[in-house]
């Protein structure tokens, strides 16, 4: 398949994304002086090291790139029906675990009426695949599946004509299924038969006929992972396994600190090792290795001194630096929402609430760490990587190497998951440069330690919560002040009359980016948590206190059939104690009881109970594994996760240091799912997670207070 | 450098590395055996996990000086043909993955579980597989899997016979 040409038509918009989850991918900026050709050759036999000093805290904004892109109306450049009838769609979207890759063939299938084994996906490549923004933001549901049924839909007509003409039948007399189209007389014949292979030609129709969603008969089943089989006996190539003719191994030389500036860099040791390169350009150094076990050593030879800047924040002061260092106007926030007169309610209310809750930085730690392989070849640059943002990654590397974005092609192979974590290309624009210099291609996979240091994460935030509710136990206003965490989930659900809820942007030590469910963990868990505490105060169920306050029926209903689930208020046995939470985002519906049991140290978690509704369920056995995981990771949160620094370095930046939910960690879960085929189908990957925390940390107070700081504590 | 013969899936490999060099390196990038992972170099993932003379190992801190002579099996030696090992089928039937990055340690490590557990309780299971981590949090699938396929092998061991 050639490359889709970008001339109209195009599809119309369907993505309307928070500029917030756009803004928080920060690449890591280089400034290479390509041009200076200031490597020097040591070896014969082209061994090359490189110094770097990248710029520790990216805080560009990624705006404004790839803007002019969009997505072409073509059939030919989303489906492709073969000879023998076998059906390849393609998307700029990527597989990252969250199991798109069987969602969306499951559209194409239902739609095209073609048995789901039939169709295979062409995903996130730059040259093959249209132009996509990213995989995040829970929107390849509600967003990319309407293409694919759209254009299948399309297909299946086009093809329907196509064998009334060749039967000159009557074209009500015709139907498709199985892979064929169906006449008079019982004759039939094979899609492939009809395209012969060959492109199918026009364009996507606006409004082609589809099934209802009641009529579904692939969509709505518990497909298995279409290429399941290549994960279990190791043969599937994530993008840390390709390998290339004449590939060889890098490695960047890291600062030993946050914002350090190199002092000295001597190489001698890291060039006596045979066929080794250094490479120093500008802020970046590394080198390139015959094999990893090579660079590995030669990165190690390497002697750097580095000087890092004294007096950074910590994170134990973390929560007053942000509050004490705003990012200023213009920035990721916006204005504050006001509704009502909350000076006037507070006058009048008859109880009044404050607290604080503070969120610690944590990391994605995705099991596959940053990956790319990069291959110069007659001026064009091809990278396979791991990233959510193939395209985004294509103008990074493209801005980087000064070279048009025709000249790069970015491939990603389904990858070891991301969560947010992987929307930057600075791995590929590494490797990029590392095979620059050695005039090979160059795999380059980070270490752990380099994931959890020079990756971003989950912003840290202040969150201050000032309520009050009148004499009817009605809230009768709500402010919400949230520093640096971000917007997403900002908003209450709850009908509150007088209200103020503002973002306040500010500088962050640590480099910050998107996360899954983004600022929506963050928030609901100060809000659940207020919410929680005004019931206790008020002798009020928590279930009730909330539902007194919702219109909103989907939510209504999620808070319900958990409680029922959970048989709230009473938990399971004597000692225990229960507690919920509730909330929407992305346009799902998530609520959440956790039921725990005092230890001597603390608490455990015995049993999780969560509802969910995301419109119609496209897959349940995909969306069930998707929200028992977001439970999983919720846990991590909820219970441990913390990233520890001070005086610009990470302190527990490892995998044996930062603890992640393992095996004896998971609880029981339990999995209600409301499917609503009446309602359109809403991003499922993110919002599952978002409940998991305060629902602990309610329950938490059963037994003593608990710190205002994540994971959740008692004093 | 030194040369070092390497007994991996039954056959011997000649390899040229340092004796402290990591086995998963040499098993990745020299012989093209790139089911077992790299997750953290730090033997706490279990993405790498191998079997040594049949014994659960992270391959990523296990140095090459240390194996020689002794049998090496990866996630590539399961399967015979087309006939997935019954802990592979087991994950697939329990659809025990999302992105599948951890699933050839995972299948590793329950190996390496049922030959010395061949009914393991959950607790049994959450011990030796603690190490492993699936960062994905599909722990409650796996273990269904690690269930499953403990019961098919009881039931077919003398099919399958005593290697597996």
């Amino acid at each position: 398949m050639s490359k889709i040409p970008s001339a109209p038509p195009v599809l119309p918009s369907t993505s309307s994304i928070e500029p917030e989850r756009y803004e928080l991918s920060e690449p890591l900026r280089y400034r290479f002086e390509l041009e200076r050709r200031d490597f020097v050759k040591l070896f014969g036999g082209g061994l090359l090291v490189l110094v770097a000093a990248p710029a520790a805290l990216a805080q560009e904004s990624g705006r404004g790139r790839g803007g002019q892109n969009q997505q072409p109306a073509e059939l030919a450049a989303w489906l492709q029906i073969d000879g023998n009838g076998h059906v390849t769609g393609s998307t700029g979207k990527v597989e990252i675990g969250q199991n798109a890759r069987t969602a969306l063939a499951q559209q194409i299938a239902d739609e095209l009426r073609v048995p789901l084994a039939s169709v295979s996906l062409v995903m996130g490549d730059t040259d093959r695949t249209p132009y996509d923004m990213g995989t995040f933001g829970s929107r390849t549901t509600p967003t990319m599946a309407p293409v694919m049924a759209k254009a299948a839909a399309t297909a299946r007509e086009m093809l329907i004509d196509q064998a009334g003409a060749r039967w000159q039948a009557d074209r009500a007399s015709l139907a498709a299924r199985d892979g064929r189209v169906f006449g008079p007389g019982g004759k039939s014949i094979a899609y492939g038969e009809i395209t012969k292979g060959q492109a199918l030609t026009g364009t996507i129709v606006a409004d082609p006929p589809q099934q209802k969603r009641t009529d579904w008969q692939i969509r709505g089943t518990a497909a298995k992972k279409l290429d399941g089989r290549a994960f279990v006996t190791g043969a599937h190539e994530f993008p840390s396994d390709i390998k290339r003719p004449g590939m060889m191994y890098g490695h960047v030389i890291r600062p030993d600190g946050y914002g350090a500036t190199l002092v000295t860099l001597d190489s001698a040791g890291a060039t006596k090792i045979p066929g080794v390169t250094v490479v120093h350009d500008g802020d970046f150094a590394g080198v390139v290795a015959p094999t990893e076990r090579d660079a590995k050593r030669a990165t190690a030879a390497v002697r750097a001194t580095w000087n890092v800047p004294a007096g950074q924040p910590s994170s134990r002061t973390i929560f007053t630096y942000l509050k004490e260092n705003p990012e200023g106007e213009g920035g990721r926030g916006g204005r504050p929402t006001v509704t009502g007169d909350v000076a006037a309610a507070r006058a009048q209310a008859s109880r009044t609430f404050e607290a604080s809750y503070l969120i610690p930085y944590i990391a994605h730690v995705p099991l596959e760490p940053r990956a790319a392989v990069a291959e110069w070849q007659d001026g064009k640059l091809t990278v396979w990587t791991g990233t959510q943002r193939p395209f985004g990654v294509r103008a990074e590397l493209a801005e980087a190497f000064h070279l048009p974005e025709d000249k790069v092609r970015v491939i990603m192979p389904d990858m070891g998951s991301g969560y947010g974590g992987k929307h930057t290309g600075e791995c590929a624009i590494e490797a990029a440069r590392l095979a620059k210099a050695a005039g090979r291609p160059v795999k380059l996979v980070w270490t752990r330690a380099e994931e959890f240091a020079w990756a971003y994460f989950r912003p840290a935030g202040v969150i201050d919560v000032r309520s009050g509710v009148d004499a009817q136990g009605r809230i009768a206003f709500w402010e919400f002040d949230n520093w640096n965490s971000g917007t997403a989930g900002i908003q209450t659900p709850y009908e509150i009359a007088n209200r103020r809820i503002a973002f306040h942007p500010a500088k962050t030590p640590l480099r910050q980016g998107s996360y899954r469910g983004l600022a929506a963990t963050a928030n609901h868990y100060a809000r659940e948590m207020h919410m929680d505490e005004m019931a206790r105060a008020l002798g009020a169920d928590a279930v009730e206190f909330r539902l007194r306050h919702l219109k909103d029926d989907r939510l209504r209903n999620v808070l319900t059939a958990v409680a029922e689930k959970a048989k709230w208020p009473k938990p399971s046995a004597a000692g225990r104690a229960l507690g919920i939470a509730a909330g929407t985002e992305k346009g799902s519906y998530v609520a959440t009881a956790a039921e725990l049991s005092k230890t001597p140290s603390g608490f455990k978690v015995e049993r999780i109970v969560i509802a969910f509704e995301c419109g119609a369920i496209v897959n349940p056995d995909g969306l069930k594994n998707q929200v028992e995981g977001a439970v999983v990771q919720g846990l991590g949160g909820a219970l441990f996760e913390a990233i520890e620094f001070a005086d610009g370095r990470l302190q527990n930046g490892t995998m044996e240091q930062y603890r992640v939910p393992r095996f004896k960690d998971v609880p029981p879960i339990d999995v209600v799912l409301l499917d609503r085929r009446d309602l359109p189908s809403a991003g499922a990957g993110e919002t599952p997670l978002v409940c998991v925390a305060p629902a602990i940390g309610s329950a938490a107070r059963a037994f003593g207070k608990v710190e205002a700081r994540l994971p959740v504590t008692l004093a | 450098m030194a040369r070092h013969v390497l007994r991996v899936n039954g056959k011997d490999h000649e390899v040229d590395a340092e004796p402290g060099d990591s086995l998963l390196s040499l098993l990745r990038d020299d012989l093209g055996l790139t089911g077992s992972k790299f997750g953290c170099g730090e033997g706490f993932c279990g993405a790498c996990t191998v079997l040594i003379d049949g014994q659960l190992t992270r391959s990523c801190v296990t140095r090459v000086g240390a194996v020689a002579g002794k049998a090496i099996a990866t996630v590539e030696s399961l399967a015979a043909g087309d006939r997935l090992h019954p802990v592979q089928q087991a994950f697939l039937d329990a659809e025990a993955f999302q992105c599948g990055y951890c699933t050839s340690g995972m299948v590793m490590a329950t190996v390496a579980l049922l030959k010395n557990t061949p009914n393991p309780t959950e607790q049994d299971i959450a011990r030796v597989m603690d190490r492993n981590v699936c960062r994905c949090g599909t722990y409650p699938r796996i273990v269904d899997a690690i269930k499953r396929a403990a019961q098919q092998m009881r039931t077919t061991t003398t099919a399958v016979g005593g290697q597996r």
